[in-house]
């Protein structure tokens, strides 16, 4: 025999089980204008959290065969203002600041003279392309050892010849596979790929593999993030 | 399996009418937070494809679809991330709280497509598509629904894995090179947002044609006059 009740008890049954659904309802704050914005930066920040966590230092980006490099004619120059910002390479340095022993200006002679690292990695856009670029320079850990950055530190910002900016958490700029670039594909950097200098961060997405670098910053907090972060991107974009 | 029954007695007239408790509370929590990520999930994506709607080289691009913006969630690649980088911890997080309490109730036995199951399929096919009759019904769910909704299910779990692949190719490199790399991860977790996409559709259409009763039963868990034999 199956139960009995009326048809006024089964409305309040029904009532009580569709009443507990009412959660779902607090998805709605995303449509109003005023939660919308902070619930997505909120959103994104906790997708930065857990990225972060997801970071491991020991961990490699894949590597791959010269045969599988995307040909240097296609791989695509991008950059927010122009291509080249008419860097004049006889005066130029990298002026490193912030919390190192040894701050001032770093000649490109200075840099090539820590050890060289060559290698073929992914280069992903947030667009959504990618190529296999072959990047030749020094490890960023060897030059921020070379002018003595705080080990406590937790934040590399650069600046660029063209007003660009970016920033890396000290984890990922410690990483063995972060370069300082100066060279893709064997030969020095091209104006339009960052001449005379380049980040190439193999764990990082594109647009924090900052051209045409001027200026380096160590620091325990963050100012600017960077000027595609300061939009509304990600700011940690660890691949 | 039993379900809970009830025979309501109409307060005027006394008629009776049978019910049957089809959907517990949790899987329509969960089918409703997922309706709702799902949709964000899917116009956010199509935001995020019209970045570079390819699947090529970048150069020369070759664009494949460029999808309008009316039916795009987020407004440009960055708003389209916010968005999906949000909802995807709620489709996540929906996932697991729903493949979690179909397992430990064991409610999963309604919904998951057996081997018993596939006799079944062609006799329902033959229903729905060539006009034959109508199968008897023993179950809340007929072998061609079972099918359906495990399959989905299924490309749940597939898009959650080649979007961790396309997210965060080098933490998850293992994953990426079992989808065959980063590139053809993307290719993957596009073609699974149509395949789900054409579930969706699939799934609207059947839920028109099954009536009122069966709608409501996903509010109040509660269906009525249902088509199978209750106990």
């Amino acid at each position: 025999m199956k139960p009995r009740t009326d048809s006024r008890k089964f409305k309040t049954i029904s009532r009580r089980e569709l009443l507990k659904l009412t959660p779902v309802l607090a998805l709605g704050a995303f449509a109003i204008p005023q939660l919308q914005k902070p619930l997505l930066k909120g959103g994104l920040a906790f997708s930065d959290w857990a990225s972060a966590r997801l970071f491991r230092s020991g961990h490699l980006a894949p590597t791959f065969a010269d045969t599988d490099l995307t040909p240097f004619e296609k791989f695509p120059i991008n950059d927010y203002d122009v291509d080249d910002p008419g860097v004049d390479f006889d005066k130029w340095t990298l002026t490193a600041t912030g919390s190192v022993q040894k701050p001032g200006d770093y000649t490109l002679a200075q840099i090539q003279a820590l050890p060289k690292v060559t290698q073929n990695t992914r280069h992903v856009c947030v667009e959504g392309w990618d190529v296999i670029g072959n990047f030749g320079g020094v490890r960023l850990s060897d030059f921020l050892k070379t002018i003595g950055a705080d080990p406590t530190a937790r934040f590399v910002t650069v600046e660029c010849a063209d007003d660009y900016y970016e920033s890396l958490d000290m984890a990922t700029a410690m990483h063995p596979q972060s370069l300082l670039c100066y060279e893709m594909y064997g030969q020095p950097l091209t104006r339009e790929h960052g001449a005379p200098l380049r980040l190439s961060i193999p764990s990082k997405i594109g647009y924090k593999q900052a051209k045409y670098l001027t200026d380096l910053k160590v620091s325990h907090v963050l100012g600017k993030v960077g000027y595609w972060e300061d939009q509304g991107y990600s700011e940690f974009y660890g691949l | 399996m039993a379900t809970r029954a009830i025979a309501i007695e109409d307060a005027k007239t006394g008629d009776i009418t049978e019910a049957v408790y089809e959907h517990p509370f949790v899987v329509r929590l969960c089918h409703w937070m997922n309706a709702i990520s799902l949709f964000v999930m899917v116009g956010s994506g199509l935001q995020i494809f019209r970045a570079f709607p390819s699947f090529g080289a970048k150069i020369p691009q070759k664009d494949l679809l460029n999808w309008p913006k009316a039916f795009a969630l987020g407004g440009w690649l960055g708003g389209a991330l916010q968005w999906h980088l949000t909802f995807m911890w709620i489709y996540i997080a929906t996932g697991l709280v729903y493949i979690g309490y179909q397992i430990f109730s064991g409610n999963y036995k309604q919904v998951l497509f057996v081997r018993r199951d596939l006799p079944g399929i062609w006799p329902m096919v033959r229903h729905y598509f060539f006009f034959g009759s109508k199968p008897p019904v023993r179950e809340a769910y007929n072998p061609l629904q079972k099918h359906a909704y495990t399959s989905v299910i299924g490309l749940g779990v597939l898009s959650v894995l080649t979007g961790l692949a396309i997210w965060k190719p080098v933490q998850f490199s293992w994953l990426a090179w079992m989808l065959g790399g980063f590139h053809l991860a993307r290719v993957w977790h596009f073609l699974i947002m149509w395949a789900m996409l054409a579930f969706v559709f699939g799934h609207l259409v059947m839920v028109v044609l099954h009536g009122w009763n069966n709608f409501v039963s996903m509010f109040t868990g509660w269906k009525k006059d249902p088509e199978y034999p209750s106990e």
